[in-house]
């Protein structure tokens, strides 16, 4: 079978999610940026009635941009790596171009049917886990249409060999079924009730304590197997293709995997701590969100090194940059959690701001920097055009990188703040704080937080620009370039 | 032998399976039938505060507002007693939350009133003036969907034997004869506000949202 001509990749299904990662970018990075403003200048809240208020459209910012903006990334960059580390071509299987357009067509109908239900108030109430019943449904048929892909290309794949970004997208695509599976288990209340009240409504299979246990597992993994999982598998692709540097350690990539897999499950019950689930779950929680810093830590390391010696194209490259410094967000997130798992530092950080400013240092810093650099790097390969503008590349990185600073260390003030707060005494022993006190002086913080919002979102539309003007107006390349994206 | 799994993708998938799910048997499974049972006399909601519940839900309260007091003398001094597991046992699903904006409110039925919760909902600044929060004023004029919250206690009473009485059965009559019920709770609560308008609808038959709320929030104690 092996030919030497290269292959023509079918990039259509790539294409469709790269459109959509821009789309749901920017429209889950725009209601951030309004939520974030919302908690510093409460009259931002009644600008669309009912819909508008900060409780409401949390959610949609969270599931947008974990559902939306980062799963589009994920699965673009897969409809990408997945062909050319397995060397065939989605153009070979006409069966698999057909599921491949099914799974995106209905993703994004279903993404948006889930985000219109939110916005109406459909909600499960179980964080990252919202959508009703009938959207999981459809879920779980998206979710193994990928799964349909992934095993179908294996299954033609003339590498026999898979490559460490499979190792990451195969498991992202097992964990998330494990977990989304099991998290959403409802009864709908309409059909036991010779149909009574809201088709839409259904009730937990587990209650209290044991819906606590099981929601924090899949919301705690849903962070492993969407945030962490697949972007691994997008720097260990982009990275050394956009670098021309191999990988530095083989052994190393796989005592992180399968570190990853074993160790990151455990850890859900951090969010726990302090409550009412039994103490040694706790406990563990804590010792292996510890133990969780060497697969972490391995994976990062192993990036940083594969740089050795090559430095000098962070001057150079702006997506080495991008890569470079998500790897490094991405250690600066997985040292932070583990020290907020620690049950004394948890006891003052818990329920404070600092958990949004652990999450966004890595969902900012780690996940969507991979995300964009990982699009730039494919753009001139799919579109056969070079990257548009290399200055607002530039800009972008600049403008983002201080949003980020900005968001975690006034989220950390903030939190520390309101923790230590809460807690204060008098000398006789009271309560020095009332509640609204420990509010009242976090609006700074909140302010700066909601600056951070503006540049991250100014960063983002121009990536968006970038983006489309590479696909549209920039001069045509004539042949693929081998590794560093060219950019005008 | 992970040269061998790399080149085996169905041995690899079930390696990183098995790898996955080990953890959660270990810890989710073990404590299951434990943390399922209920504290002593602890009542399942009724019709009305589960409309309430769905309130809570639906404006999504949890994003701000936890209801888990810590064992920690700052948060019992604050909020009350310590949360006990068995207390949840008929919350599907929990509603613990993972931030607080605004406070706890597990035992808020022990110190807040109705009269409270009417400003408050109404105009949160009216009541404590440097608050952020939203008023949220549409509560006042939607319509609770009592018959769902009323499928939703036959539901349980069928599937996991909340103890819920005879008369919760899953037809048209049985929801017919029940709503008076539901009804005169609902009075109760709108004879302690002011808002005419709540008022008027619940003396028509028709319960806001906002009565459902407060009767769930009163039970949180």
């Amino acid at each position: 079978m092996q030919s030497n001509a290269a292959l023509e990749y079918d990039y259509s299904v790539a294409k469709l999610f790269t459109y959509t990662t821009i789309l749901f970018g920017v429209l889950g990075m725009l209601i951030g940026t309004l939520i974030a403003s919302q908690m510093a200048f409460p009259e931002l809240n009644y600008m669309l009635g009912e819909y508008g208020t900060f409780s409401r459209l949390r959610p949609m910012h969270t599931n947008i941009v974990i559902f939306g903006f980062t799963l589009s990334g994920v699965f673009a960059t897969f409809y990408y790596v997945g062909q050319r580390v397995l060397k065939v071509s989605m153009a070979e299987s006409k069966f698999l171009m057909t599921i491949g357009k099914i799974h995106f067509w209905l993703y994004f109908v279903g993404a948006l049917v889930g985000v219109i239900t939110l916005l109406m108030g459909y909600s499960q109430s179980k964080e990252y886990a919202q959508l009703e019943w009938p959207i999981d449904v459809v879920i779980v048929i998206v979710w193994l249409l990928w799964g349909l892909s992934i095993f179908g290309l294996i299954g033609i794949r003339r590498e026999k060999t898979l490559y460490i970004s499979m190792w990451y997208y195969i498991a992202t695509f097992l964990g998330i079924a494990m977990l989304y599976l099991f998290n959403n288990m409802a009864v709908p209340t309409y059909f036991l009730t010779d149909g009574l009240g809201s088709f839409m409504h259904s009730v937990s299979m587990y209650s209290g304590t044991n819906d606590a246990l099981v929601q924090w597992w899949w919301g705690h993994n849903a962070v492993a197997f969407v945030f962490t999982v697949p972007i691994i598998a997008m720097i260990y692709y982009f990275l050394p293709k956009e670098s021309g540097q191999a990988i530095y350690s083989y052994k190393l990539s796989l005592l992180s995997f399968w570190g990853l897999m074993f160790v990151y499950l455990w850890a859900g019950s951090h969010h726990l701590l302090y409550s009412t689930v039994p103490d040694w779950m706790q406990t563990m929680g804590s010792v292996f969100s510890i133990v969780l810093i060497l697969p972490s830590w391995g994976s990062a390391i192993n990036m940083l090194l594969t740089m050795k010696g090559e430095w000098n194209q962070l001057t150079e490259n702006p997506l080495i940059k991008f890569m470079v410094l998500a790897s490094t967000f991405y250690m600066l997130s997985t040292l932070e959690g583990p020290i907020q798992a620690i049950k004394s530092v948890n006891a003052i950080a818990h329920f404070t701001d600092w958990i949004p400013g652990h999450v966004h240092d890595g969902v900012l810093g780690w996940v969507a920097f991979m995300i964009m650099a990982g699009l730039f790097h494919m753009a001139p390969r799919m579109f056969k055009r070079e990257i548009y503008s290399k200055s607002l590349l530039e800009t972008q990185f600049w403008l983002q990188t201080t949003a980020v600073v900005l968001y975690f260390t006034s989220m950390w003030i903030a939190g520390i703040t309101q923790g230590m707060m809460w807690r204060a005494v008098d000398e006789y022993g009271n309560l020095m704080y009332s509640f609204i006190d420990t509010v009242a002086v976090l609006h700074p913080y909140y302010a700066i937080r909601a600056l951070s919002g503006v540049l991250y979102l100014t960063g983002f539309l121009m990536f968006a620009y970038n983006m489309i003007k590479t696909m549209t107006a920039s001069r045509e390349l004539t042949q693929e370039p081998q590794f560093k994206s060219p950019m005008a | 032998m992970f040269h061998w799994l790399e080149k085996n993708p169905f041995f690899f998938a079930v390696g990183v399976f098995v790898v996955i799910a080990f953890a959660g048997l270990i810890e989710i499974l073990p404590n299951f039938a434990e943390a399922s049972r209920p504290v002593v006399g602890l009542k399942p909601y009724t019709v009305l505060e589960l409309a309430g519940k769905e309130v809570y839900k639906k404006d999504n309260c949890i994003a701000c507002h936890s209801q888990l007091i810590r064992p920690f003398k700052s948060e019992t001094d604050r909020y009350g007693q310590v949360s006990l597991s068995g207390e949840y046992a008929y919350d599907r699903p929990f509603l613990w939350g993972s931030k607080r904006t605004g406070p706890d409110l597990h035992r808020v039925g022990n110190y807040r009133t109705t009269d409270w919760h009417e400003n408050h909902m109404w105009d949160p600044t009216s009541v404590v003036p440097q608050s952020i929060m939203p008023a949220y004023k549409h509560m006042f004029t939607n319509i609770a969907d009592i018959e769902t919250a009323y499928a939703e206690a036959v539901t349980v009473k069928k599937v996991f034997h909340t103890p819920y009485g005879d008369e919760f059965k899953g037809t048209k009559e049985a929801w017919e004869a029940h709503k008076a019920t539901v009804l005169a709770e609902a009075k109760l609560i709108a004879k302690d506000m002011k808002n005419k308008d709540v008022k008027d609808a619940v003396e028509a038959g028709n319960i806001p949202e906002i009565v459902a709320l407060i009767a769930y929030l009163n039970r949180l104690k």
